[in-house]
C-alpha cells in the first residue's frame, strides 16, 4: 500500500528520474517503430503484390519472425556490435541506437506480416480496377498503401506494443545504463530485483497508461478517417 | 464534339479460346469489333460476355488463338477503358477517384480540376465532388466509374452489365450517358442481358451462348430476323438452355 501512494507521488510530482525514463523509452519504442515501418510496410505489399516460387514459405517464415524472442534477437544484435563483431567500430553497443536497432528487428517481421495479410486483401479487391487502369507495380503498392491505412495502423500499434513491453533486447545491448540507457520495462526489471517498488509500480503505471492512450488516439484516429475516406 | 478515329480498333479476335481449368468459357471465337455505334454483346449468363470484354481490354490472354488492336498485339490498355459489373470505388472521394485515374493515366496535374469537373458534370454528379465514394448509392457509383472510365481519355470503352441492379431512373441516366459518350465518337462495347437495353443501344450486335458467337451483326437486322433457333428464342425471352 506504502509502495502504491509513493508510486503515485513520483508520477504527480513529476519526478525528473521518472520522467527522463518515460522521455528515453518513447524514443527508443517510436523509432524503432518508424523505421520498422518504412520497412516492413512497402516488404509487407511486395509480398502481398508478386508471385514467385517459395512465396508461401517465405510468408510462413515472416509470420514466425512475429514470435522472434527477444533475448535472442538481443543477442545477435550485440554480437554483431560487440568489440570484436563486424559492426564493432560503430561503437554503438550500449546505446540507445542499439536499443533502437534491436527493436526495429523485432518489429518489423510484425508490421509486414499483418501488412502483408491487410495489402493481399485489398489487392483481392482492386486488383481489376489497377490493372485496366494500368497501374506500374510501384504505384499500385503505394495506392494499397494508402487507401490500406487505417487497418494498418492496427499493425503500427501491434508493433508498438510489442517495442513498449520489450525488455530481453534492449537490456542486452542497452546494458540498462542509468541517465543513458534505461527504459521503463528495464527499470522495472532493476528496481523490482533491487527492492525499489514505487518507482517499479510507477513506471509500470505510465507504460501501461501510454499503451492505453496511443491505441485510443490511434482508434479516433482511424474512426475519423473511415468517416472521411469510405 | 468528335475526335479522331480510334486507334485500337478495329479489334479483332481470331479463333479465340479462353479456358479455365477443364472448362471452355469461350469456344473458337472469331469477330471483329469495327468504329462507330456501340457493339452490344448479348446472351444469357454464362455465355462469356465478361471473358471477351475481359480480352478485348487485354485483361486476360486468349488460351488460344490471338487478340490485336488494330492489327497488332499485346497493346496495353492506355487508350482503353473499362467498367466492371461492380466498380470498386477507391477510399476516396468522388474528386479523388478520378484525380486517381487523371494521374494513373499521366495526365499533367494542371488539367486534372477542369477535367474533373467537365466529368462529373457529363455523369451528372457536380455536386458530390467531396463525397467519399463509397457512400454514393449503386447508380451514382456506376455513373462515378464511368466518369474515372473516361479519365483516361480512352478511345474505346467497354461496359460489362452497367445497369444490373439498377432502378429505372439510374438505367436511363446510365444509358443516357452512354449515348453522350458515342456521341463523342468513343467506340463504345457493352455486355448486358437486357434486350430492352440492346435494343435502345446498339449498333451492332454480338450474340453468344455457351461461349460461341451464334450471330452478329447490326443490330436492327438480328431483331428483326434471326437467324438461329438460339437467337429466336433469347429474343422471344423464353429459356434458353
Amino acid at each position: 500500500m506504502q509502495s502504491d501512494t509513493s508510486a503515485l507521488a513520483l508520477i504527480l510530482t513529476a519526478d525528473p528520474t521518472l520522467l527522463a525514463i518515460v522521455r528515453l523509452s518513447l524514443i527508443v519504442s517510436l523509432s524503432a517503430v518508424a523505421v520498422a515501418a518504412l520497412i516492413g510496410l512497402p516488404l509487407g505489399a511486395l509480398i502481398a503484390l508478386t508471385r514467385f516460387r517459395g512465396r508461401e514459405g517465405v510468408v510462413v517464415l515472416l509470420n514466425a519472425l512475429m514470435g522472434l524472442p527477444p533475448v535472442v534477437v538481443g543477442l545477435a544484435v550485440y554480437l554483431l556490435l560487440s568489440r570484436s563483431g563486424p559492426l564493432g567500430p560503430l561503437g554503438l553497443l550500449f546505446t540507445p541506437a542499439a536499443m533502437i536497432a534491436a527493436q526495429t528487428i523485432l518489429v518489423t517481421p510484425i508490421i509486414a506480416a499483418l501488412a502483408r495479410q491487410t495489402i493481399e486483401d485489398l489487392w483481392t479487391e482492386y486488383h481489376d480496377e489497377l490493372t485496366a487502369m494500368n497501374v506500374g507495380p510501384l504505384h499500385r503498392i503505394a495506392t494499397l498503401i494508402w487507401d490500406g491505412r487505417f487497418s494498418l495502423i492496427v499493425a503500427l500499434l501491434a508493433g508498438f506494443g510489442r517495442a513498449a513491453a520489450e525488455v530481453g533486447a534492449i537490456i542486452i545491448v542497452g546494458g540498462n545504463i542509468d541517465g543513458f540507457t534505461r527504459t521503463m520495462t528495464t527499470a522495472i526489471a532493476l528496481e523490482t530485483s533491487k527492492g525499489d517498488l514505487p518507482l517499479a509500480i510507477g513506471l509500470g503505471a505510465v507504460l501501461i497508461a501510454i499503451v492505453i492512450v496511443v491505441n485510443a488516439f490511434a482508434w479516433m484516429l482511424r474512426r475519423a478517417g473511415e468517416r472521411l475516406a469510405r | 464534339m468528335m475526335r479522331a478515329p480510334p486507334s485500337d480498333l478495329p479489334i479483332r479476335f481470331g479463333d479465340v479460346t479462353v479456358s479455365a481449368g477443364a472448362v471452355t468459357v469461350l469456344d473458337r471465337v472469331s469477330l471483329a469489333i469495327q468504329p462507330g455505334a456501340p457493339t452490344v454483346l448479348i446472351g444469357p449468363n454464362g455465355a462469356g460476355k465478361t471473358t471477351l470484354l475481359r480480352l478485348a481490354m487485354g485483361l486476360i490472354p486468349p488460351s488460344r488463338g490471338h487478340v490485336t488492336w488494330d492489327g497488332v498485339a499485346g497493346v496495353p490498355p492506355i487508350k482503353r477503358a473499362i467498367v466492371f459489373q461492380r466498380p470498386v470505388m477507391l477510399r476516396r472521394s468522388v474528386a479523388g477517384n478520378i484525380r486517381y485515374a487523371l494521374a494513373a493515366a499521366d495526365i499533367p496535374r494542371e488539367r486534372h480540376d477542369a477535367r474533373i469537373a467537365e466529368l462529373l458534370a457529363l455523369v451528372g454528379l457536380p455536386d458530390l465532388a467531396s463525397r467519399p465514394a463509397r457512400r454514393l448509392s449503386g447508380g451514382e457509383q456506376q455513373r462515378l466509374a464511368l466518369a474515372r472510365a473516361l479519365a483516361r481519355d480512352p478511345t474505346v470503352l467497354f461496359l460489362d452489365e452497367p445497369t444490373a441492379s439498377l432502378d429505372p431512373a439510374s438505367t436511363k441516366a446510365v444509358e443516357d450517358i452512354v449515348r453522350a459518350i458515342a456521341a463523342r465518337g468513343i467506340k463504345v462495347v457493352m455486355a448486358t442481358h437486357d434486350l430492352g437495353e440492346a435494343r435502345r443501344l446498339a449498333g451492332d450486335i454480338v450474340f453468344l451462348h455457351r461461349g460461341r458467337v451464334v450471330e452478329s451483326g447490326d443490330a436492327q437486322a438480328f431483331f428483326r430476323s434471326p437467324q438461329t433457333g438460339e437467337a429466336k428464342t433469347f429474343i422471344a425471352g423464353e429459356l434458353l438452355l
